[in-house]
């Protein structure tokens, strides 16, 4: 890539953002899983972390992941970024999820 | 099990043009959305080209809630934090009526669609998600597996317009997964003003708006556009670059939309306003050469589920509509001849699309997405050069203006050989042309 270096972004917590969406969360039926933590854990680039736009993908304190999909925006971009397949993705059941109120 | 002429997988633009057009002429149409209710799975920016939806509804501008005309056009190139070259056209007869094209917020624009569908006599359910397509033995689709209880449905006919991610599809086997390279993730805020603030920024007044359509460093050598659009009383500002750049980088699609909001062109156009919603939606810009099969033997797909988006324009939810429709006519037309949706006879379907300007529109920028792919530097060097430039030039300081130009253009060679240069403005007239 050719962006200068000594240019850095704010770091912004998507929590935040999040937080003026609306969801209904289907509880203890997560739409979206790991197959295999294994791969996660030797995953060198970890794309799932930075390309989430909900800041679902996280790396835990063992280098794994930490997977939560309350906030998830059900763009599909984790099944697309990981060269593993490593990701079961699904949408949520319907009526539950993401509830855009614009769009 | 209960048996309808036509299946219609999703209620967003495609979707809802082909039910609408098929129940209009009799058929029995059952429409499937996962969604609570249509659109509330959706995004878009959202400018509406009124031309396709004219077509199937001529009248829509009596109904539909529309948020602003487009009055002005702005095209931008931004420099990372700091500069904004840029062209605005604004044209006195953008503002008469009938407008070519609209803002809207597809939350609501959706539901509308949906009540006109519900109208000419569609069965609509929502709440419910397709899990998969129904084959025969000999692999005809005959229906749709739902997750409900006795969730089977079956159908002369299926039509996939379920979405980008185009996950139906690819688990019957008829196409394969699409690929982060024909993929960009954009993602969108709503922020609200008051309208008189609005109309006084962006100089409008009435139903007015304003689209600015945003390049440059802003996607940090991605390749990747911003918008920014004026709705009545908020705003929708967003970022989206290809997923084959954003997986080798490291900054965060929210990072990116915060240094569009911060840039200094941007920042005193939204400065105050509250961020009510923030999304993120997948846009298939492969073109052409990403295009799946299209059709087969009980089923067609339409809209952004096929990946008809015309990225260089910026067009998609009238390719959406406008594949809906075709998709219709193709079914209404054999129904009427008495013929069976087989592959053979649903190739009627292409054809209408081969004689539109759906395919050739997507033809004529086929080569845009691998030219801007192998050659990145056509939206990071260009633009900060532009910017340059025009800083140079418009900066009084004494130097003879012969010597300024010199070095202007000596700027420009150091950053790309004059071959390169060349090779440049071939490539982008090859894909451009
Ligand atoms: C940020 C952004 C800005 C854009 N700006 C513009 C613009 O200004 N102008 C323009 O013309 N286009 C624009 N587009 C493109 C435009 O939004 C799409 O081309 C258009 O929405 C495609 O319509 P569709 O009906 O094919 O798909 P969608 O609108 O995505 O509709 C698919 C529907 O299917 C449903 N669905 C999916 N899977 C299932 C299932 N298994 N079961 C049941 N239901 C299902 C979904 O919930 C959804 O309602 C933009 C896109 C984005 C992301
Ligand atoms: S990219 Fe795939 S394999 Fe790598 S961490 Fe993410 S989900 Fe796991
Ligand atoms: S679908 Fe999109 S928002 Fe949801 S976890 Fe995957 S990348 Fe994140």
């Amino acid at each position: 890539m050719n962006a200068p270096a000594e240019f850095a972004l704010p770091k912004v917590n998507v929590e935040e953002k999040l937080f003026q969406d609306r969801y209904r969360v289907d509880v203890g039926k997560p739409h979206i899983k790991v197959r295999d933590a294994g791969v996660c854990a030797s995953c060198a680039a970890k794309p799932c972390t930075v390309c989430c736009p909900a800041g679902c993908w996280s790396i835990d304190e063992d280098g794994g992941i930490d997977l939560m999909v309350d906030g998830c925006l059900e763009c599909g971009t984790c099944r697309l970024v990981c060269d593993e397949g490593n990701v079961d993705w699904n949408y949520p059941r319907g009526g539950f999820g993401i509830l855009f109120k614009f769009g | 099990m209960e048996k309808f002429d036509v299946i219609v997988v999703g209620a967003g633009p495609s979707g809802n043009a082909a039910a609408y057009t098929l129940a209009r002429a009799g058929l029995s149409v059952l429409q499937l959305e996962r969604g609570e209710s249509p659109g509330t799975k959706n995004v878009q920016g959202a400018i509406l080209y009124a031309d396709a939806l004219e077509k199937i509804i001529p009248d829509f501008r009596d109904s539909a809630p529309l948020e602003r005309h487009v009055a002005e056009q702005r095209m931008w190139l931004l420099d990372e934090n700091q500069s904004c070259t840029g062209a605005t056209y604004r044209d006195a007869r953008f503002s008469q009526e009938p407008h070519n094209r609209y803002t809207i917020i597809r939350a609501r624009f959706d539901r509308w669609f949906s009540g006109k569908v519900k109208d000419a006599g569609a069965l609509v359910i929502c709440e419910t998600t397709v899990t998969e397509l129904l084959r025969d033995p000999a692999g005809k689709v005959i229906g749709v597996r739902t997750e409900r209880a006795q969730g089977d449905i079956l159908a002369d006919c299926v039509i996939l317009a379920d979405g980008a991610n185009a996950l139906l599809g690819e688990r019957a086997g008829l196409r394969p997964r699409v690929k982060a390279e024909d993929m960009a993730l954009a993602v969108k805020e709503v922020i609200f003003l008051p309208r008189e603030t609005i109309e006084s920024r962006f100089n409008i007044a009435d139903t007015q708006g304003v689209v600015i359509e945003i390049a440059g460093n802003i996607t940090h050598g991605m390749v990747g556009t911003g918008f920014l659009y004026t709705n009545r009383d908020s705003l929708a500002i967003g970022i989206g670059c290809m997923l084959a750049d954003m997986k080798r980088q490291s900054l965060t699609p929210c990072q990116l939309l915060e240094g569009l909001k911060r840039h200094p062109a941007v920042q005193p156009l939204i400065e105050g306003a509250e961020m009510k919603e923030y999304s993120a939606h997948l846009i298939p810009e492969g073109g052409y050469r990403a295009l799946p099969q299209l059709y087969g033997e009980g089923w067609l797909v339409v809209g952004d589920s096929a990946g008809f988006v015309n990225a260089v324009h910026r067009e998609g939810s009238n390719l959406a509509m406008t594949s809906g429709r075709f998709a219709a006519e193709t079914l209404i037309g054999l129904r009427q001849a008495g013929k069976p949706f087989t592959a053979a006879n649903l190739a009627a379907y292409k054809r209408r699309l081969d004689d539109s300007f759906v395919m050739a529109d997507l033809k004529k920028y086929q080569g845009v997405p691998e030219l801007l792919h192998d050659h990145p530097h056509i939206l990071g060097t260009y633009p900060r050069f532009l910017g340059d430039a025009a800083r140079e030039a418009l900066t009084v300081d004494g130097e003879p203006k012969r010597d300024k130009q010199k070095r202007i253009l000596g700027e420009l060679t150091r950053k790309r050989s004059v071959l390169g240069l060349l090779g440049d403005a071939y490539r982008f007239w090859r894909a451009f042309r």
